[in-house]
């Protein structure tokens, strides 16, 4: 029976084809576990071999590697919603219940997209709470601290662009309170120091440009849907690209020297 | 009582609560780390932290294997979460038709409720700034050496201690008031209060040069401005006061004069707070231009 299984296996993985896809089995060897994190275009982004902290949780919290992972659960879901779904205000309401009336599993994508979004949000001031105690922004991280905050930044604009998609009473207000601060923006708000003394109205100040009129109106559930959609994720994209780039040009994760 | 529990319920408050539970365990499990290093160093064991940083382990499998369950234990959570929880969808968008509250998403709920003691140009706009290039400042005003790379407490009580405070009370503690105490009006209610809608609140706020029985507008500006800008010169006094002892010198003027803007910023809130709760004041400066 054995030999019999030895053979069903080895006339699968001793083909060309097998090979050419999977370069290593699951040997023990020190070897073969270096080759398997160099020769995987997902594991190389880990150094081969890392300090005996690095691998308890009770240091990293795992925050970083889950905020990315929410960030990837957000952008599948995130894809997947926007083939049902119209950024005008004549239909955006409508596709929303389509979605979870009528799609197979609508409501549950549109649940985990949502409240991956939410968790990415937390798990992002973790991440951040856990960098600051472990004193891991000290020299040479200076410059990947600033990334994170930029990161974290956009992180909470890609949730507040997506919180008016949905167009209904919760999302306009909520972005009718955060766009309203706009207003007071010194120099270049119609209701900000200085700014009527320039000339700021509510016609032609900073608010109206983030909303493509003076209240939140369709024009700004498209400039939302734009900027949630393609502007903010391309953005966070090449940010992540430069934080985990700079994580190993910086030596790796941060230990007592 | 019901009306606290309504609002707990609310499919998008539960994250806040999530949140809470969160930070209360890594902040116990930071202190635990923490003593146990601080311990280590006292008794000049340092080197046996710094023996585990020299001693490598291979990724695979010892990191793979920790990411590749965190990732599962998270998707099981989400999946769950996502069946058990439906995402909220109110009536249709009315620009007619403006609730009471309004409120913004709760991660904003921070500023949102500091609107109540800053206008908004300084809540809405300055706070969000100077938030964000004050984080982005923290390496470079940092200058202690010790404590990189490990849990600690005692040797960086005050970066720790200010981070903590601005982090807990001026932020995940006034996101909680903002959901769970303001009701409608934005007025403040106890969780066992109605939300009553007609809620009458006395008109008590007073400014401060009125506090002070000033009555010419003249006066009160110049008695604005030079308050504030004695709560800045603070500053100032101290780099002179302490310009001998070792913080200071190792920081430089530079990074000592961001480091006290930012530091008396942020402080400005919880005075803010101090007064309004205390003294019913409103604003400490008025100008024809702004008010702080």
């Amino acid at each position: 029976m054995q030999a019999f299984l030895n053979k069903m296996r080895d006339s699968v993985t001793k083909t060309q084809v097998w090979k050419s896809v999977f370069r290593h089995g699951y040997e023990d060897t020190p070897r073969n576990r270096y080759l398997q994190v160099l020769d995987n275009v997902w594991l190389h982004l880990h150094p081969t071999r890392i300090p005996r902290h690095a691998g308890y949780v009770r240091f990293t919290w795992c925050m970083g590697g889950i905020t990315f992972l929410l960030f990837l659960v957000t952008a599948v879901t995130g894809v997947l919603l926007m083939f049902y779904y119209r950024p005008t205000a004549e239909y955006a309401y409508s596709d929303m219940k389509f979605l979870e009336f009528d799609v197979p599993f609508g409501m549950f994508l549109r649940n985990m997209h949502r409240w991956a979004a939410h968790g990415m949000v937390i798990t992002v001031w973790l991440h951040m709470f856990r960098v600051f105690l472990t004193g891991s922004y000290k020299p040479p991280r200076e410059f990947n601290w600033v990334v994170g905050i930029i990161l974290l930044t956009a992180t909470l604009l890609l949730s507040f662009t997506g919180y008016l998609l949905p167009w209904d009473q919760l999302s306009i207000w909520a972005v009718t309170v955060g766009t309203n601060m706009a207003r007071a923006t010194p120099l270049l708000g119609h209701e900000g120091p200085f700014g009527p003394e320039l000339g700021m109205r509510p016609d032609n100040d900073v608010r109206f440009v983030l909303l493509g009129g003076t209240q939140v109106g369709p024009p700004t559930l498209l400039r939302f849907y734009v900027l949630h959609c393609i502007f903010f994720p391309i953005f966070l994209c090449i940010f992540i690209a430069v934080h985990f780039w700079r994580i190993r040009k910086d030596g790796g994760i941060s230990g007592p020297l | 009582m019901d009306n606290l529990m309504l609002i707990l319920g609310k499919p998008d408050n539960i994250p806040i609560i999530m949140m809470l539970v969160l930070f209360g365990f890594f902040t116990w499990l930071w202190w635990r780390e923490a003593r146990k290093n601080d311990k280590l160093i006292r008794e000049g064991r340092y080197c046996e932290l710094q023996a585990e940083n020299n001693d490598r382990i291979f990724t695979w499998p010892y990191l793979a294997r920790i990411e590749f369950l965190a990732a599962i234990l998270v998707m099981v959570i989400l999946t769950v979460w996502s069946i058990v929880l439906d995402a909220p969808l109110e009536l249709p968008a009315n620009p007619a038709k403006t609730p009471n509250p309004s409120k913004a998403p709760w991660y904003f709920l921070g500023l949102q409720e500091m609107l109540v003691y800053f206008d908004p140009w300084i809540a809405g706009v300055i706070f969000p700034t100077i938030i964000i290039v004050g984080l982005m400042a923290i390496p470079y005003i940092d200058r202690n050496p010790k404590g990189n790379g490990y849990y600690t407490w005692d040797e960086r009580k005050f970066a720790i201690s200010t981070f903590l405070f601005g982090f807990f009370a001026l932020w995940i503690a006034l996101i909680f008031v903002g959901t769970f105490l303001r009701g409608p009006g934005w007025n403040f209610f106890a969780p066992w209060d109605y939300w009553d809608p007609h809620k009458v609140v006395a008109m008590v706020n007073v400014d401060l040069h009125q506090f002070f029985g000033i009555r010419s507008s003249v006066v009160a500006f110049l008695f604005g401005g030079f308050v504030v800008t004695a709560y800045f010169a603070l500053g100032v006094l101290y780099y002179y006061w302490k310009k001998k002892t070792d913080f200071v010198q190792k920081l430089g003027a530079a990074r000592y004069g961001v480091l006290a803007f930012l530091f008396l910023c942020m402080m400005g809130l919880p005075i803010k707070m101090l007064l309004r709760w205390l003294f019913n004041i409103k604003y400490v400066w008025i100008t024809p231009w702004f008010n702080i």
